[in-house]
């Protein structure tokens, strides 16, 4: 039986990035008590948020921004562990999550299970769901060890408020920053700015791949998402080719997305791409190959060529919204 | 200085992936290869070590029958030497398994700099290079795009959800690095020729003083939810009018 468990809410922007909320929803599914760490935010709002979703403890760890969080994250989070007898800990599969997750893994012993877009209850203990192969198979897995601490996908369970909201008591715990470990140090942050609403968000993602042909052909992509008011995505192929930044990419190692409608240009639709975009409810996907991957999910596939048929569209839009 | 660059051997991603329904884990081709992840992990060592003028570049791999396919191509780029853990109980190590092996293995050739890549391409958990640095009680400086070695001072450019932070730290440490961070060079035939005499050591759990218990189980594989494919149509030059209509039924437009 689950009794106790522990999120990571981590920070996003100025204050809890949605997943913890995913997170929230998922815990107090299983646990009678959910206990929710958070740093570099302001405790008192973050508990207010939290509450919404069940949430009946929050330990704030503070201001740990000068470091990276995997160590003194990791550490405090093993206090808590001990100090409310956890038997579970639910991270996002993100940068923050997975360097955490890694770290309270060694201090516990204990094995990780990641990349899981579902976790549920079963003859006392925990099942966890992973989609492997693009998302054609899923691998239900338990851990055997005394605690579970299971990395989950952004965007898999939809954050819910709880029936009746909490009243979740805030403490402070201090974080150690003395370990021979905790020694790398941000010394500067750079944010790459962009317009329109945010990626994992937006209603409308129109997506480039290799296939635009070059860079600059990439400026359809943002014109057709401006027009249609949605973000602008990217295969890692573009990404790696250095025509968009990293912040742009969908997929495996980028963002997860499901919006109403997902546009995807020159994309072939690779394993790590689509579990990436597989969710949104709608697909159109402009691919020159009849036979690329992407077009079998597609909910409209259109077999042409990209740098032909975008002007085209682009000028059809414009004439119906009279933009 | 010594940089010892984890390299995962994994079965060619481009043949068709199957699990085996005994004992649930992946199928393995005949032929292994060096992860791709990796191969830019082996260049950024190799930089590195140019930098630092000759310093020692060794390959450290876990994987099973003494595997040495993917390394060799390691050693063909210009890594200096290879260290190779196999072992049966090893069979569905898990993650922290994984990196409490190559801890070990980092441990005993005493290198000063580990490199990993964020995340291998068959298992991907994205875990085991900050677990091998928590082992190690070292800091892990993860998901680098860039790289730099300024006497014992790394520093790298993390990549975040919305840009980069420039983070430092004190040797020794470990680095992840993310794919597309440098372009990998190509095994020259002289490469090719010469990798075939580098020293490869073959290591036992015995060898390493280790003993393992896997605790991970997986229950069932089950096909998903299927996506299947709706209307097809060709561009004959006015597909945009079928784009329109669909944008239209779904209230976009
Ligand atoms: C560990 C790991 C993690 C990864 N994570 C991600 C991830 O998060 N996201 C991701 O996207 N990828 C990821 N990848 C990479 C992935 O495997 C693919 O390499 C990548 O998605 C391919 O990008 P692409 O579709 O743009 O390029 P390609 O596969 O080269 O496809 C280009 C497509 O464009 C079509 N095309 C060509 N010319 C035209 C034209 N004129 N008009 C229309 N269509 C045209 C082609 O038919 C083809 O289908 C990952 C890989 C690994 C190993
Ligand atoms: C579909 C699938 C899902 C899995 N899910 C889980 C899971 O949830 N939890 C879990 O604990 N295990 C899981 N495993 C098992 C895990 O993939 C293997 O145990 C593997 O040995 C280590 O993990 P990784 O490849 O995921 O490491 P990652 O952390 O993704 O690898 C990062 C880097 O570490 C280095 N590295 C990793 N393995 C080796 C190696 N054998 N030799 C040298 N360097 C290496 C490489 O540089 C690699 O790029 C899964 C395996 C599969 C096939």
């Amino acid at each position: 039986m689950i009794t106790n468990c522990v999120i990571l809410a981590e920070p996003q922007g100025t204050g809890i990035a949605p997943v913890a909320l995913e997170l929230a929803t998922l815990a107090r599914g299983i646990s009678e008590q959910v206990t929710a760490v958070v740093f570099d935010v302001d405790a008192q709002a973050a508990a207010e948020t939290l509450a919404v979703y069940g949430v009946t403890s929050v330990v704030s760890l503070g201001d740990t921004s000068s470091h990276l969080p995997g160590v003194p994250v990791a550490d405090a989070m093993r206090e808590v562990v001990d100090r409310v007898g956890a038997n579970a800990v639910f991270v996002a599969q993100s940068y923050t999550g997975r360097d955490v997750l890694a770290r309270l893994s060694v201090l516990l012993d204990a094995p990780v299970l990641t990349n899981a877009v579902n976790v549920r209850e079963d003859d006392g203990g925990l099942v966890v769901e992973n989609l492997v192969f693009g998302g054609e198979k899923v691998v239900s897995s338990k851990i055997t060890a005394p605690i579970q601490l299971i990395a989950i996908r952004p965007k898999s369970v939809a954050a819910e408020a709880a029936p009746s909201a909490t009243q979740p008591s805030v403490t402070e715990q201090s974080v150690s920053a003395n370990s021979q470990a905790n020694r790398a140090v941000i010394v500067s942050s750079h944010v790459e700015e962009r317009q329109g609403p945010k990626l994992d968000e937006a209603e409308v993602v129109v997506s480039g791949g290799r296939g635009l042909g070059n860079a600059d052909n990439y400026r359809y992509i943002e014109e057709l998402a401006n027009l249609l008011h949605g973000a602008t995505g990217a295969s890692r192929a573009i990404v790696d080719a250095g025509w968009v930044p990293y912040a742009y990419q969908v997929g495996q190692t980028g963002k997860t997305v499901k919006p109403n409608l997902y546009l995807a240009v020159g994309i072939s639709g690779a394993t790590q791409h689509m579990v990436g975009m597989k969710g949104a409810k709608n697909i159109i996907a402009i691919n020159k190959d009849k036979d690329a991957p992407i077009l079998q999910i597609a909910d409209l596939g259109v077999v042409g060529d990209a740098q032909k048929l975008l002007p085209r569209l682009i000028e059809a839009i414009r004439q119906k919204t009279g933009a | 200085m010594k940089v010892a660059v984890c390299v995962k051997q994994i079965s060619d991603p481009s043949e068709a992936q199957t699990i085996d329904p005994t004992s649930m884990c992946l199928n393995r081709g005949a032929k292994a290869i060096l992860d791709d992840s990796d191969a830019y992990g082996v260049e950024i060592a190799l930089r590195l070590a140019e930098v630092a003028g000759g310093a020692e570049v060794v390959l450290i791999s876990m994987a099973p029958n003494q595997e040495v396919q993917g390394v060799r191509t390691g050693l063909a780029m210009g890594a200096t030497s290879a260290v190779v853990v196999s072992d049966p109980q090893l069979a569905g190590a898990d993650a922290l398994t994984t990196a409490k092996v190559l801890a070990s293995v980092v441990k005993r050739i005493d290198a000063d700099l580990v490199i990993a890549a964020t995340e291998s391409t068959d298992g991907y958990t994205g875990t085991v290079p900050a677990q091998v640095a928590a082992l190690l009680g070292w800091p892990a400086l993860t998901f680098a795009k860039q790289i730099e070695l300024r006497g014992s001072t790394l520093s790298i450019q993390r990549q975040t959800e919305d840009g980069y932070d420039v983070v430092e730290a004190d040797l020794p440490g470990v680095v992840s690095v993310t794919a597309g961070v440098v372009e990998p060079r190509y095994p020259s035939f002289k490469g090719i020729m010469s990798a075939k005499s580098k020293p490869v050591e073959q290591l036992s759990l015995g060898d390493l003083g280790l003993s393992v218990a896997i605790d991970e189980k997986v229950l069932a594989v089950n096909d998903a939810e299927a996506r299947t494919a709706g209307q097809i149509v060709e561009d004959d030059g006015s597909a945009e009018a079928e784009i329109m209509n669909y944008l239209a039924q779904i209230k976009v437009l």
